[in-house]
C-alpha cells in the first residue's frame, strides 16, 4: 500500500554514460556511437510541493450518484479471493500440463516433421512457463503445489497416481489404459507414444495434443460453469489465454493432421 | 525459414552505402544491446536509440501498489529446490495430505486475499483533444497533455473488472470489462449469486464531460463481456457510432442475459462463440446505447456453416471439437478504406465494413508461426496489414535467444485484390531475458510520407520501430528498453501500447505509468521526415480506428521524400542536388516557381525509369506531384 507522500515522482536527472565497451567487442561491432541512458531518473520524492491529486471517483450504475474513494479504498476495491475450486484447477492443470511437456520430450528422435517439431516446441515452451506460473501462485496462497486427492463428488477426475501421468513408466506392471484425469492421456497411449516412429508418431502426437488441449478447455469451462471462481485478476487471465490459445492450437493441428 | 537478422544487416548496409560512399566497416551502426540491463521499479537501467524520452508519468495514487507490482510468476529458487525435490521423490504415497505441513510451503505468511497481478495494470490509450486517456484494470485516468512534455493528471476513475481497453469520442469514454468479477456499479467484491443482473460483461460508457462529476451513463451487456472494443463512426451520420465488441470470455447463460448460450454451432445455432457483438451508440444520448447486431463473420459463405472452414479447408471432418476461430482478439477499422482488419485468434481476416452493422469477410490467413492473433495495423494506403502474434499472452518471455524468431512477432501481409497474402516477419532481437515477459504488442503508424512506419510496445522487451516499406524485409530503426522490475523471478511489467499521436509517442506502462518520447534523427530517419510526421495532427484518435494520413503541401514534407530518394540511390547526385536547391529556396520563403517546376518534371519522368522498387516509384511519384502543385 502507498504510505502518504508517495505520490509525487520527480523526474530525476538524466545521466547519460558511453556504452559499456565490453559489449562493443562483444558484439564485434566497429564505430558505433550510441549511448546508454542509465537509471531514467524517476525517483520517489516527499511529494512536498507537488500538485494536489484529482480526487478518485467510482461512478456507481448508470443513472446512480458517483462516490469518491481515497487512495486507500482505491487500492482495496482490487481486492480478490479465491475458491477452493481455483486452487483445485490449478493443482490439476499443473500435472495436465505437464503431460503436454512430456510429450513434447519425445519428438526429439521420434519424427522430423518441422511443423510437429515446431508446434511440440512450442507447445512445450508455453506450458512449461505456464506450470512456473501456475505453482507460484498457489505457492503465494500457501496452497500445495501438489493434486489433491479428489473424492467421487469430482467427477472430472480419475483415479490414478500423481506424477505417473507424465510419461514416466517404471513400473513392471502394464500401463494403465486410464488416464490420470480426463483430457491426459493414459500410461498406455504415452507408451504408444513413445514407441511410434515418423508419420506414426506424428498421428498419435497431434491426435493426442488435440484431445490434451481440449480436455483443458473442458476444465476451464467447468470451473467457470460455477460463480465465484476465476474471479482473481491473474486468474481470469490465464483462463481466458488457455482457451484462446489451445483452441488456436487445436485448429492448427488439426490442419496438420489432414496434411499427413 | 528467413534470417531476419540479416536482412536487418543488409538494409542497414544498403542505407548507409546510400547516404556515403565511405568504407562499409566505418560506417555501419548497429543497435546497442539490450541484454542484460539492471532491475528495478523506477530506477531500473535502460537502453535507447534514436530516440529521446521526453516525460515519464508516475501511476497515480490508489492505482498502484509495490507489493502487487512485485508478484513473481515463478517461484523463489529456494522453493523451487524443495519443489524439485518433492516431485523427484518415488511416490509411495501418491496422495498428497492436506494436512501435512511439508505439503504447503513452509515460509508462506498469512493468507493470501489481497490485489492480485495485474489488479493495478495499466493498458491501453485514447486521445481527445489535449486529453490522454489511459486504461487500465482497475479503472481508466485521464491527463492533461496541452504541454505533451509535462502531462497533468486530471482525473481517476475506478472500476475494476479487466484489462479497460478505452476508446474516446467527445466527452464519452467506452470501457471494456470482461471479468467475472465485474459489477454493474463499478464496485469490487463480485457478484454471489449465479445469476443476477448486477454482474457486469460488456462495454460502459462514462460521460466525462465534468471532471468533478464523472457519471456511468450506459452500460450494455454482452454474453461474453469485452476483451477490446472498437468505436466505429457512421458512415453518413455523424450523431450515431458503433461499438465492434471483441470477447473473448466464455458465454454466459440465458438465465443471467436473455439470449445468451455457448456451445458448439451443431448442436446449438444460436451459440454466442464466432461471433462479433456491435452495440450502436446514439451519441446525444448514449444512455440509449444497445446491442444491435452479432454478425458472424467466421461463416464459410459457401456451405453457410458459422464456424466456417477457412484455414484452408483442412480440418477434420466431424470433429467435435472447437475450432480455432471463435472470436476476435481486436480488429482495427479502416472507415476511410471501408476496411477492417481483424485479429481473431487463428486467424488474421479482413472484412468489407462498406455496411459497418453487416461486416463481411473478404480474406483470410492462417499460418503455422502464428500462436494467437491480436492485433492489426493497415499501412496507410491499406495494401498491408501488420498483424502481431500474442504468444504466451503477455506475460510469457518469449524474446529469449532460445525462442524462435518468427513466433510472438509481427506477420506482415500485402493486400492483393482484396486478398491477404503472406510476406515478412519482425522480432525484436532475442535478447530479453527468462524473467522480462515479452512479445508483439500494440502499435501504430508513426506518419512519416513515403515509408510504412510503426511504433510498438512489446512489453518489458521495450518499444520499437520498425520500417516495413518493403513488407518481406521489416528493419528496426530505432527503440527503447529498460530492465526488469526486480531480479530473480518473471513479474509482469512493460508497455501495453506505443502509439504515435501529435508528434510523440505515448507508450503506457503495466507498473510504472506512462513514457514520453520523442524521435531522433538517425541514419535511418532524417531531421526532415520526423518534421514532416510531426506536422499530422489529429484532435481525437482511438487506435483500433485507423485514420488515413494526408499530408499537407509543405516543404519539408517534399524534403523528406527527397531524402528518402537520396537514401535510395534512386537518383543522381546532381539531380538530388537540384531538387535539394529549389526545396531550399522554397523552405526559405521564396520559392521558385520555374525551378519547382521544372525538378517537378524530372522527378516524373525518374519515376517512369526500369527497375526501380515500387516504394521508390512511388515516392518520386509523389514528390513530383507535390513540386507541381507548389510551382
Amino acid at each position: 500500500m502507498l504510505g502518504p507522500g508517495t505520490r509525487g515522482y520527480s523526474p530525476g536527472p538524466t545521466s547519460m554514460i558511453t556504452f559499456p565497451l565490453r559489449r562493443l567487442f562483444r558484439r564485434g561491432e566497429i564505430m558505433t556511437h550510441f549511448i546508454i541512458v542509465a537509471t531514467m531518473g524517476l525517483s520517489l520524492s516527499s511529494g512536498s510541493g507537488f500538485a494536489e491529486a484529482p480526487p478518485i471517483f467510482q461512478p456507481g450504475a448508470p443513472g446512480t450518484e458517483t462516490r469518491i474513494l481515497t487512495p486507500e479504498e482505491s487500492l482495496s476495491q482490487a481486492d480478490t479471493g479465491y475458491s477452493a475450486d481455483d486452487v483445485r484447477f490449478m493443482q490439476h492443470m499443473i500435472v495436465h500440463h505437464g503431460q503436454a511437456v512430456a510429450m513434447g520430450e519425445l519428438v526429439e528422435g521420434r519424427t522430423d516433421n518441422p511443423q510437429v517439431v515446431l508446434i511440440a516446441q512450442r507447445i512445450a515452451l508455453s506450458q512449461g512457463s505456464e506450470i512456473e506460473m501456475m505453482r507460484a501462485w498457489l505457492y503465494r496462497r500457501q496452497q500445495s503445489l501438489e493434486m489433491q486427492h479428489d473424492g467421487p463428488e469430482h467427477g472430472a477426475m480419475m483415479p490414478g497416481h500423481g506424477g505417473h501421468a507424465m510419461g514416466h513408466q517404471g513400473h513392471a506392471a502394464a500401463p494403465s489404459e486410464t488416464p490420470l484425469m480426463a483430457g491426459m492421456l493414459s500410461p498406455a497411449q504415452m507408451v504408444e507414444l513413445a514407441d511410434a516412429r515418423d508419420a506414426g508418431f506424428d498421428r498419435l502426437y497431434l491426435v493426442g495434443m488435440i484431445h490434451h488441449h481440449q480436455g483443458a478447455i473442458d476444465m476451464v469451462e467447468a470451473l467457470l460453469a460455477e460463480p465465484g471462481n476465476g474471479e482473481d485478476t491473474q486468474l481470469s487471465e490465464f483462463l481466458s489465454a488457455i482457451i484462446a490459445d489451445q483452441s488456436a492450437e487445436i485448429s492448427r493441428m488439426r490442419g496438420m493432421l489432414a496434411g499427413l | 525459414m528467413p534470417n531476419f537478422r540479416s536482412m536487418v544487416s543488409l538494409a542497414a548496409l544498403g542505407a548507409a552505402l546510400a547516404a556515403c560512399s565511405a568504407p562499409v566497416e566505418e560506417t555501419v551502426e548497429g543497435p546497442p544491446s539490450r541484454a542484460d540491463l539492471a532491475p528495478g521499479i523506477f530506477d531500473a537501467e535502460s537502453v535507447i536509440w534514436n530516440l529521446e524520452m521526453t516525460a515519464s508519468v508516475p501511476p497515480p495514487e490508489g492505482f498502484f501498489d509495490r507489493e502487487t507490482a512485485m508478484i513473481p510468476l515463478s517461484l523463489p529458487a529456494v522453493v523451487e529446490d524443495e519443489a524439485t525435490d518433492e516431485m523427484a521423490e518415488e511416490p509411495g504415497d501418491d496422495v498428497a495430505d492436506e494436512d501435512d505441513p511439508d505439503a504447503a510451503p513452509a515460509e508462506a505468511e498469512e493468507e493470501y486475499t489481497g490485489p492480485g497481478l495485474l489488479s493495478f495494470a495499466n493498458s491501453d490509450l485514447a486521445f481527445t483533444g489535449d486529453r490522454v486517456i489511459v486504461g487500465g484494470f482497475h479503472g481508466f485516468n485521464v491527463f492533461d497533455a496541452a504541454d505533451p512534455d509535462d502531462p497533468e493528471h486530471i482525473l481517476s476513475v475506478v472500476c475494476p473488472g479487466g484489462q479497460g481497453d478505452v476508446s474516446v469520442h467527445g466527452d464519452l469514454v467506452f470501457f471494456s470489462t470482461e471479468q467475472g468479477r465485474g459489477r454493474l456499479d463499478c464496485g469490487s467484491g463480485g457478484v454471489e449469486e449465479e445469476s443476477s443482473p448486477e454482474r457486469f460483461l460488456g462495454v460502459r460508457i462514462f460521460d466525462i464531460s465534468d471532471l468533478d462529476a464523472p457519471r456511468q451513463v450506459a452500460a450494455v451487456q454482452t454474453c461474453r463481456g469485452s476483451h477490446t472494443h472498437t468505436f466505429v463512426p457512421h458512415p453518413t451520420d455523424d450523431r450515431t457510432a458503433y461499438i465492434y465488441v471483441q470477447g473473448t470470455s466464455s458465454p454466459r447463460p440465458d438465465s443471467e442475459l436473455a439470449g445468451c448460450s455457448g456451445g458448439e454451432p451443431d448442436e446449438n445455432p444460436e451459440t454466442a462463440l464466432y461471433s462479433i457483438d456491435i452495440i450502436e451508440v446514439p451519441l446525444d444520448a448514449p444512455e440509449q446505447a444497445a446491442l444491435i447486431a452479432r454478425p458472424r463473420i467466421f461463416t464459410d459463405y459457401e456451405t453457410g456453416e458459422i464456424a466456417g472452414l477457412w484455414a484452408g479447408g483442412a480440418m477434420e471432418e466431424g470433429a467435435q471439437e472447437a475450432s480455432a476461430t471463435v472470436s476476435c482478439h481486436d480488429i482495427t477499422v479502416y472507415p476511410e478504406m471501408n476496411l477492417a482488419a481483424g485479429a481473431c485468434g487463428g486467424n488474421g481476416i479482413l472484412l468489407d465494413i462498406t455496411d459497418p452493422v453487416s461486416p463481411r469477410r473478404i480474406s483470410d490467413l492462417a499460418d503455422p508461426n502464428m500462436a494467437y492473433w491480436h492485433s492489426a495495423t493497415f499501412s496507410n494506403d491499406a495494401d498491408k496489414v501488420l498483424f502481431t502474434d500474442e504468444w504466451g499472452g503477455g506475460i510469457g518471455p518469449r524474446c529469449q535467444s532460445t525462442d524462435p524468431e518468427n513466433w510472438g512477432a509481427n506477420l506482415i501481409a500485402d493486400i492483393v485484390d482484396g486478398e491477404l497474402q503472406l510476406r515478412g516477419f519482425f522480432k525484436i532481437p532475442g535478447e530479453q531475458s527468462a524473467i522480462e515477459n515479452c512479445v508483439a504488442h500494440n502499435g501504430t503508424l508513426v506518419p512519416v510520407p513515403g515509408r510504412d512506419i510503426m511504433v510498438q510496445a512489446w512489453y518489458s522487451g521495450g518499444l520499437s520501430i520498425i520500417d516495413f516499406t518493403d513488407s518481406n524485409n521489416p528493419y528496426e530503426i530505432a527503440f527503447f528498453d529498460r530492465g526488469p522490475l526486480g531480479p530473480d523471478a518473471l513479474r509482469v511489467a512493460g508497455y501495453w501500447a506505443a502509439y504515435w499521436h501529435n508528434g510523440r509517442i505515448w507508450a503506457p506502462e503495466i507498473v510504472r505509468g506512462m513514457d514520453v518520447f520523442r524521435l531522433q534523427p538517425s541514419e535511418y530517419l532524417t531531421a526532415n521526415e520526423i518534421a514532416a510526421a510531426e506536422l499530422i495532427r489529429f484532435d481525437e484518435a482511438n487506435t483500433q480506428t485507423q485514420l488515413h494520413i494526408e499530408w499537407p503541401d509543405q516543404p519539408v514534407v517534399a524534403q523528406a521524400y527527397l531524402d528518402q530518394i537520396e537514401r535510395g540511390d534512386a537518383l543522381e547526385g546532381a539531380a538530388i542536388a537540384s531538387v535539394r536547391s529549389a526545396l531550399d529556396a522554397w523552405s526559405a520563403g521564396s520559392p521558385d516557381s520555374a525551378a519547382l517546376t521544372a525538378a517537378s518534371a524530372m522527378l516524373a519522368e525518374a519515376a517512369g525509369a526500369d527497375g526501380l522498387v515500387p516504394a521508390e516509384a512511388r515516392r518520386l511519384t509523389e514528390l513530383a506531384g507535390l513540386l507541381s502543385r507548389a510551382g
